[in-house]
C-alpha cells in the first residue's frame, strides 16, 4: 500500500444524462481537488447514483465533458475502484482470492495486506458464504484498496449494514483514506455518514448541484454540536425545510 | 427426549427396511409357487445368474461396452449441447439465430425418431451414439443457457469494473456462476442417456447387456432378462452418485451444498 500517490483530481463541466425522454442530470458542474473527499446526497431519485456510474465509466454521458486527471473519461480505469452497496464477492473464490481480483498482477502479499488493513486477515481461506454481511462489505473494502486506487467511487455501501457496524465502517473508510488520500466520492442518503466523512458534501437537486458545502470540522470527525451544526443544515436542504428565525448556530462551541 | 421411534429410524440401515422386506417376501413367494418361475424368477435365482456370468468373465465386457456407448454418445450430445448453451447463452445474436430451430428440434421426442434413424444409420453403433446424443443434448443446452443468463449481473458488473474482460471474465465469473445450473443439466441428461441406451440396445445389438439381454429372451433365461435390468438400474444409480459428488466438490462453497 504506497501512500504519497495523488488522487485523481476531477472536472465534471455541464454534464447531462437521460435516459430516453428522462432527463436525470442536467448540466451538472462539479470539481473535485486531487484527494478530496466528497459526499453526493439527495433524494432517491436524484441521479445521484447516475453520477457515480458516470464518472466510473459504467455509463456514457449524454451532454457534457466528464474529465478525469485532465483525461476524458471513456471507460473503465484500472486506477478507479467502486465500492457496490452489496459486497459483489465472488462466492465460489475464498476471501483472498477475491481481494487478488482488485490487484492488478495477482499479487499474494498485496492482497493479504489489504486484508489486514481491514482486520480479516485471518479470514483469508474462508468462503463469502460463512462471512456477515459487514465482513463481507469489509472485505470488498480491502479488494478495493488492494490496487492502491487514485480514485474510490462509494456508491450507498454501508446502506445495508446495521447502524453500529456502520458507524465502524465508517472510521475504517476514514483512517484508511487519510493514510492513502485517494480521491473518494461517497454516494450516501445518510446526511450523518456525508458530515462524518467527507471534506465537502454536495447535494443534487433536479439533476445539478443545489449545495456545496465544505465541512470545516477536524479529523477524526467527533459527533460533536459542530457535527450536529453541519448535520442540521444540510439534512434541511435536502427535506426543503425552511430554517426556523429563532435558530442561531453558537459559533465558539466548534472549531473551524 | 426424542422417541425410542425417531432415535431408531435415524440410524442407517432404517431406510432399507422396506426395501429389503419386499426382495424376501418376492423370494418366499417365488419358492413358494405362488409367483411362477417364468412370470419373475426369484432374487435367488437372479443373484446365481450373476454368480456364473461373473465366473465367466462375460458380464464385465457387457457392462463395459454398454458404458461405453452411453459416455461417448453422452460426451458427443453433451458437448454440442454445452457449446450451443454457452453461444446462445452469451451472444444474443447467436441466440436470435440458433434457439428457434434448437427448440423445435427438441420438442420432437428422440425416440420417437427411431424408425428414421434406422434408416438413416442402420442398426451398427452410429444409430445407437446418435440417439444417445441427440436425447442428451438438450437438457444440457437449456441449463447452460439458462445458468449463462443467470449469473449475477452485479458480479458482471463488478468484474469490468475490476478490469476483468473476455476469457478471463468467462473464467472467473460467468462459467462458474453458471455451474450449478449446468450441473443439474448434467444429473438430469444421465437419465435420458441410460433410458435412450436401453432402448437403443433393445433394437438390436451384438454386444453389450441389450444383447445378453436378448440372448437371454431367446433361451427363455428369465433370471438374466431380470439381472439386466438390475444392472440397467445400478449403472443408472453409479452415474448419478458420481454426478452427485462432483456436484458437492465443484459446489462446496455454496452454503446450501456444503449442509448435504
Amino acid at each position: 500500500m504506497t501512500t504519497g500517490i495523488a488522487g485523481y483530481p476531477l472536472a465534471i463541466q455541464g454534464l447531462s444524462k437521460s435516459f430516453g425522454s428522462v432527463k436525470v442530470l442536467e448540466k451538472l458542474n462539479l470539481n473535485v481537488k486531487s484527494g478530496e473527499f466528497i459526499a453526493i446526497v439527495g433524494r432517491s431519485g436524484c441521479g445521484k447514483s447516475t453520477l457515480l456510474r458516470l464518472i466510473a465509466g459504467l455509463e456514457q454521458p449524454t451532454e457534457g465533458t466528464l474529465l478525469r486527471d485532465g483525461q476524458e473519461v471513456t471507460g473503465i480505469d484500472p486506477e478507479t475502484r467502486v465500492l457496490f452497496q452489496d459486497a459483489r464477492l465472488l462466492p465460489w473464490k475464498k476471501v483472498l482470492e477475491n481481494v487478488r481480483i482488485g490487484v492488478r498482477d495477482g499479487n499474494r502479499e498485496s492482497a493479504m495486506e489489504a486484508l489486514r488493513m481491514v482486520g480479516l486477515e485471518e479470514k483469508a481461506n474462508e468462503w463469502p458464504g460463512v462471512l456477515s454481511g459487514g465482513q463481507r462489505q469489509r472485505v470488498a473494502l480491502a479488494r478495493a484498496l488492494a490496487g492502491s486506487p487514485r480514485l474510490l467511487l462509494l456508491d450507498e455501501p454501508l446502506g445495508a449494514l446495521d447502524a453500529l457496524t456502520r458507524i465502524e465502517m465508517q472510521d475504517l473508510i476514514e483512517r484508511l483514506w487519510l493514510r492513502q488520500r485517494f480521491s473518494a466520492i461517497l454516494v450516501t442518503h445518510d446526511v450523518s455518514e456525508a458530515v462524518a466523512l467527507a471534506d465537502r458534501v454536495v447535494l443534487l437537486k433536479d439533476g445539478h448541484v443545489a449545495l456545496n458545502e465544505a465541512i470545516t470540522l477536524p479529523r477524526p470527525r467527533e459527533r460533536d454540536s459542530g457535527f450536529a451544526y453541519f448535520e442540521k443544515l444540510i439534512l434541511d436542504r435536502v427535506m426543503e425545510r425552511e430554517p426556523s428565525s429563532s435558530y442561531e448556530p453558537k459559533i465558539a462551541s466548534f472549531s473551524i | 427426549m426424542r422417541s425410542r421411534w425417531t432415535q431408531l429410524s435415524n440410524k442407517a440401515w432404517f431406510v432399507w427396511i422396506v426395501p429389503a422386506g419386499l426382495v424376501i417376501l418376492w423370494q418366499i413367494l417365488g419358492q413358494l409357487g405362488w409367483i411362477s418361475t417364468r412370470v419373475l424368477p426369484t432374487p435367488a435365482a437372479v443373484l446365481e445368474a450373476l454368480i456364473a456370468l461373473i465366473r465367466s468373465g462375460q458380464i464385465f465386457g457387457y457392462i463395459g461396452i454398454s458404458a461405453a456407448r452411453a459416455l461417448i454418445g453422452f460426451a458427443i450430445g453433451g458437448g454440442i449441447g454445452f457449446i450451443l448453451g454457452l453461444l446462445n447463452g452469451m451472444f444474443p445474436l447467436a441466440e436470435k439465430l440458433i434457439d428457434t430451430s434448437v427448440q423445435m428440434v427438441r420438442n420432437i421426442p428422440h425416440l420417437a425418431l427411431i424408425p428414421l434413424v434406422i434408416l438413416w444409420f442402420g442398426i451398427g453403433e452410429e444409430a445407437k451414439l446418435f440417439l444417445v446424443a441427440l436425447g442428451v443434448a438438450f437438457p444440457i443446452y437449456l441449463n447452460t443457457f439458462h445458468g449463462i443468463r443467470t449469473v449475477d449481473p452485479g458480479l458482471i458488473e463488478m468484474g469490468k469494473v475490476y478490469g476483468l474482460r473476455g476469457l478471463a471474465l468467462f473464467r472467473k465469473v460467468i462459467l462458474p456462476g453458471a455451474l450449478p445450473s449446468i450441473l443439474v443439466g448434467v444429473r438430469f441428461a444421465l437419465g435420458v442417456m441410460w433410458v435412450t441406451l436401453i432402448v437403443a440396445e433393445t433394437i438390436s445389438a451384438d454386444s453389450g447387456i441389450g444383447y445378453m439381454a436378448m440372448n437371454a429372451r431367446e433361451f427363455m433365461q428369465m433370471d438374466v432378462v431380470v439381472l439386466s435390468i438390475i444392472l440397467y438400474a445400478l449403472l443408472g444409480k453409479l452415474s448419478d452418485s458420481i454426478a452427485k459428488g462432483f456436484e458437492r466438490w465443484f459446489l462446496q462453497w455454496h452454503p446450501s451444498y456444503r449442509k448435504a
